[in-house]
């Protein structure tokens, strides 16, 4: 039997976002089926232009790009980008990895499928990586592949390595300014770049400093045009396993509302069966 | 030295039938130089055979029928690799393709 720590209390000396900025209810039901939220236009141009300019500029380390720069700083510390996260890891979270990511011009080489890190121990707690683009990715030049809605399915690094090519794939192709909140299971992979131009993203994991349930904007979490997202979640990729991946959606959704008694699972199965979150 | 080489075929189906609609496609091809490229991570968005059947009438032959998934209890709903793996195989002539 393996114990983990589920919820890590820390200090709460930060009193967290205006509510206004907080993660809503749909939000998070799209980032509970597709494992992602894609964030348009929440990071200005004056700021989007000084990471630019350190990322061309400045030599350092990718995993020195967190801590020695103050504009990736700056990016994070904006209310509407506080309140996403703060909607999906809370007040507290923990900064554990960061990584600016270069793809050279003309990098033809893509990644192999892969999940990040680590197969995860955790039944339903999860970490989540910003993908923060200071400039515009068009799709020749290689922003991350992923596969929306497979966040839930175990794969532990590259255990998917022999998977090439998987219906419903999608590029996350991005204009300046975008910041793509991202499941820690979702599988993914770097793609070629085509272009002449160096591609940068940058990538932060961050884990809960609290347990995930009720920090996002609960307003309407019950109402019908939140809930169809979850029921309409199904990807056609998922063949024969789209009603069990529905059910695991529903049962992340009771966690993360913190309603173990919501039920958006397929034919409200779960209520039919008695499943009661222990 | 046999002049023939082996290409893989990896299809990963919706459901257990070899009829089965494609979800997902791999091929690894042994009749390529070192230096040549492989199917790589999203370079199509159109599988090259739409089930196992379609590319067994096209002389494929079938390596692999992948088990079928076990249920363990507690663990049900639970889901992880693409189950309905299929492993196809051809062998080619290299010299056939010089010409």
């Amino acid at each position: 039997m393996i114990a983990y720590q589920t919820d890590i209390e820390k200090p709460k000396t930060d009193p967290g976002v205006d509510k206004k900025y907080l993660l809503t209810a749909k939000q998070m039901a799209t980032f509970v089926t597709n494992g992602f939220l894609m964030v348009e236009n929440i990071v200005p141009d004056e700021l989007n232009e000084a990471a630019y300019r350190d990322q061309r500029e400045l030599n350092i380390p990718g995993f020195r790009f967190w801590t020695d720069t103050d504009s990736i700083r700056a990016v994070f510390d904006q209310p509407q980008v506080k309140g996403i996260i703060q909607g999906l890891v809370g007040i507290n979270p923990v900064y554990d990895h960061s990584f600016m990511h270069v793809v050279k011009a003309k990098h033809l080489k893509a990644q192999n499928w892969h999940a990040d890190s680590i197969l995860d121990l955790r039944p339903l707690a999860f970490d989540i990586q910003a993908f923060y683009f200071s400039h515009d990715a068009p799709r020749e030049m290689g922003p991350t592949l992923i596969l929306p809605g497979s966040h839930l399915r175990k794969a532990n690094t590259e255990s998917i390595g022999r998977y090439k090519n998987i219906v419903g794939q999608r590029q996350l192709e991005a204009r300046a300014g975008t910041i793509v909140f991202m499941h820690h299971g979702m599988w993914h992979c770097a793609q070629p770049n085509y272009t002449d131009q160096t591609r940068y993203v940058f990538k932060l994991r961050l884990r809960p400093g609290q347990e995930q349930r009720g920090l996002f904007n609960l307003d309407g979490y019950k109402d019908p045009e939140v809930t169809q997202i979850i029921d309409k979640g199904y990807r056609e990729w998922q063949g024969n396993e789209a009603r069990i991946e529905h059910n695991m959606r529903a049962r992340l959704w009771r966690y993360v509302t913190g309603d173990d008694s919501v039920d958006v699972s397929f034919e409200r199965s779960l209520t039919r069966m008695g499943v009661i979150e222990v | 030295m046999s002049r023939l080489r082996q290409q893989i075929l990896i299809l990963h189906l919706a459901v257990s039938s070899l009829e089965g609609k494609t979800i997902a496609w791999a091929f690894f091809d042994g009749a390529a130089l070192a230096d040549q490229p492989q199917m790589q991570s999203g370079d199509t968005e159109t599988p090259p055979y739409g089930s196992v059947l379609d590319a067994m009438r096209d002389g494929w032959n079938v390596i692999q029928l992948p088990p079928l998934p076990v249920y363990v209890s507690g663990h049900e709903h639970e889901s992880g690799h693409l189950p309905y793996e299929y492993v196809l195989e051809r062998k080619v002539d290299l010299d056939s393709l010089s010409n």
